[in-house]
């Protein structure tokens, strides 16, 4: 085995068995795009890959994975089931439920499910035991395998559905053991983003050179930053020069751990739903690049780890 | 007739250029307050011409837990009754995992948790140089509750609105279908969105047409970078004419609208003539036309 391809599995075997997070900030950064031709790379160097879609919001990444769907269940939430026979309408479940799910009224209390937090609290309060665990769809969630043996799972969030967190978590609880997990994170700063990394070894933070893009790039890695995240920053469709990123970037000491130009050719396989890495091979190097960076960030993490617990 | 009317751009995935054209619209609408809803990352403020902002207000998301370890006995109450996971071994309140449902606060029976209103982001009303308004929030980064500060941002807006007698609010609205779009939706008379021809840009597509109509509220579509692929661009005008939506038309991928966010404009100012220009102003015509119908 050559040097080089030593220094390579090292790196890859840093991110086995940890969680890489892409993120962005703003929506439309490129995050799927460069999720799906990472998991493609890694899974086409033999490695064990699994992708995790919690954008479960506008899951996309099935439309580049392509993956063959064989298992789909429905996810569900707990929301209170009210006996109408023993309530007595005293009003404490809905005086104590801090998302205003419950109401009230003479003649019964009437729940509004999609305000529902799922918990649990009206059930342990209600003093005559009128309420217990019921519960509710709010989305699906599908696993399968795709582009040669890529563990694939999605949430999809039902139409209409606020509680996007819940379906996150259950994304979440299919970590398969020793793999490397990619995890697609839904766009913002707010509460399905912060659930989503909030386990994550290493966040990518994919951004543009835009002005709306390093906006946005800030506010999401100040929030990484206050969760302790270990963070890379890829800098996708390139052009030109942009300094107020690259001024913010190194005062940050935040490293880019890949470029990709502005290419009308990965926007013309994108818009076919393709992998762009399988129809423009040229652009392997700076996978395995990006691989060995997040290799070297993941072992950042894990060195530190060790340390605490010693 | 109604009285104020609510003009909302979405656009289900992110990134379609949303932001870009409602910021180029609200120099078009004439007599009318606008309201940034994308808390979590707001963008629109950077691209018009703002005064001063005249008001800054703070927004309380809701409460979290706190254990006091002086009166705390150990007992371990709050670990079984949170459904989130948030209490460790030593009995510490994780703020990230903790949703504020007050579990823990009610059923320690040693009274030994403190659950308090937390800051969770801030409002601010503008003025700008076309004398309307502007409303636009920042969410501290990691709060909860985003579609509780879009309402707040929505009736800022409303008393705005109110006060000069205008009679539109144009919203900008944030990605997604969730939580924040549904408070940017609800009681909306009219949503705009902004969609871009590629397969995701059409996936994107029909889930957030599904929730306007769930919600009722007529829709109107744009193909922005109609120029990326002709077959998507078809395929979402006869996605709008087989669901009864409004097609307003398509914007050809313009690299000057970029140029003009490094320069803090819009495309309208910078490039009036190019064909983009051209079209954000037939789509405003026509958004006019069905906003004088409603």
């Amino acid at each position: 085995m050559s040097k080089m391809q030593y220094a390579y599995d090292k790196d890859m075997k840093m991110m086995q068995d940890r969680n890489i997070a892409f993120a962005s900030g703003k929506g439309g950064t490129g995050k799927t795009t460069i999720a799906v031709n990472l998991a493609y790379f890694l899974s086409y160097s033999r490695q064990q890959v699994q992708y995790l879609d919690c954008d479960v919001e506008e899951p996309n990444g099935h439309i580049f994975l392509k993956p063959k769907i064989d298992k789909s269940r429905p996810a569900n939430v707990l929301v209170p089931a009210i006996d109408k026979d023993k309530c007595t309408s005293c009003g404490e479940c809905s005086a104590h439920c801090q998302f205003n799910a419950l109401v009230t009224l003479p003649k019964g209390v009437l729940l509004f499910p999609e305000l529902c937090h799922g918990c649990g609290l009206c059930i342990h309060i209600c003093p005559e035991r009128a309420i217990r665990d019921g519960d509710r769809e709010v989305g699906l969630i599908e696993e399968g395998t795709a582009a040669g043996d890529i563990d694939f799972i999605h949430g999809v969030l039902n139409v209409g559905e606020p509680m996007a967190v819940p379906l996150i978590q259950e994304v979440k609880r299919h970590y398969r053991e020793h793999y490397i997990r990619i995890i697609d994170a839904p766009p913002g700063t707010s509460c399905p983003v912060v659930k989503t990394i909030s386990d994550a070894d290493v966040v990518v933070m994919v951004t543009e050179p835009t002005p709306f893009g390093l906006h946005d790039l800030k506010i999401a890695v100040s929030m990484a930053k206050s969760m302790g995240k270990p963070i890379g920053v890829v800098i996708n469709r390139q052009n030109g020069e942009f300094p107020p990123l690259d001024a913010y970037l190194s005062k940050n000491d935040l490293p880019v751990i890949m470029a990709l130009p502005e290419d009308r050719e990965i926007a013309r396989h994108y818009s076919m739903g393709k992998i762009f890495l399988k129809e423009l091979p040229g652009y392997i190097d700076r996978f395995m690049e990006l691989a060995f960076n997040i290799g070297r960030l993941a072992g950042i993490r894990k060195e530190t780890r060790q340390v605490k617990e010693w | 007739m109604v009285g104020i009317k609510e003009m909302v751009v979405v656009s289900g995935k992110g990134g379609t250029g949303k932001t870009s054209i409602a910021g180029a619209l609200s120099f078009l609408f004439r007599n009318k307050v606008v309201a940034d809803c994308d808390v979590d990352a707001a963008n629109l403020h950077m691209i018009l011409r703002l005064d001063e902002v005249l008001a800054t207000k703070e927004f309380f998301g809701g409460k979290k837990a706190k254990i006091d370890p002086e009166r705390c006995t150990d007992c371990g109450k709050c670990r079984d009754v949170c459904l989130y996971d948030a209490v460790s071994e030593d009995f510490v309140i994780d703020t990230v995992s903790c949703e504020g449902c007050g579990a823990c606060y009610f059923l320690c029976p040693a009274g030994a948790v403190d659950f308090d209103e937390r800051l969770s982001g801030y409002c601010y009303v503008c003025s700008t140089e076309d004398n309307g308004r502007f409303i636009f929030a920042e969410m501290l980064p990691g709060e909860e509750n985003s579609g509780k500060l879009v309402t707040m941002v929505r009736n800022e807006a409303r008393e705005e609105a109110k006060k000069a007698g205008n009679e539109l609010i144009l919203i900008d609205g944030p990605p997604g279908i969730g939580c924040p779009v549904i408070s940017s939706l609800t009681g909306t008379h009219l949503a705009v969105i902004v969609t871009e021809p590629t397969p995701t840009g059409a996936h994107d597509l029909k889930r957030i047409v599904e929730l306007t109509k769930h919600f009722q509220i007529r829709t109107a579509v744009a193909v922005n970078k109609s120029d990326i692929n002709a077959s998507y661009v078809r395929e979402a005008q006869q996605f709008c004419k087989d669901n009864g939506l409004v097609y307003l038309g398509e914007i050809p991928y313009e690299p000057k609208i970029t140029e003009a966010q490094k320069e803090a404009k819009t495309i309208l100012d910078i490039a009036p003539d190019c064909v983009a220009s051209g079209a954000i102003r037939g789509i405003h015509a026509k958004l006019q036309s069905i906003l004088e119908e409603l």
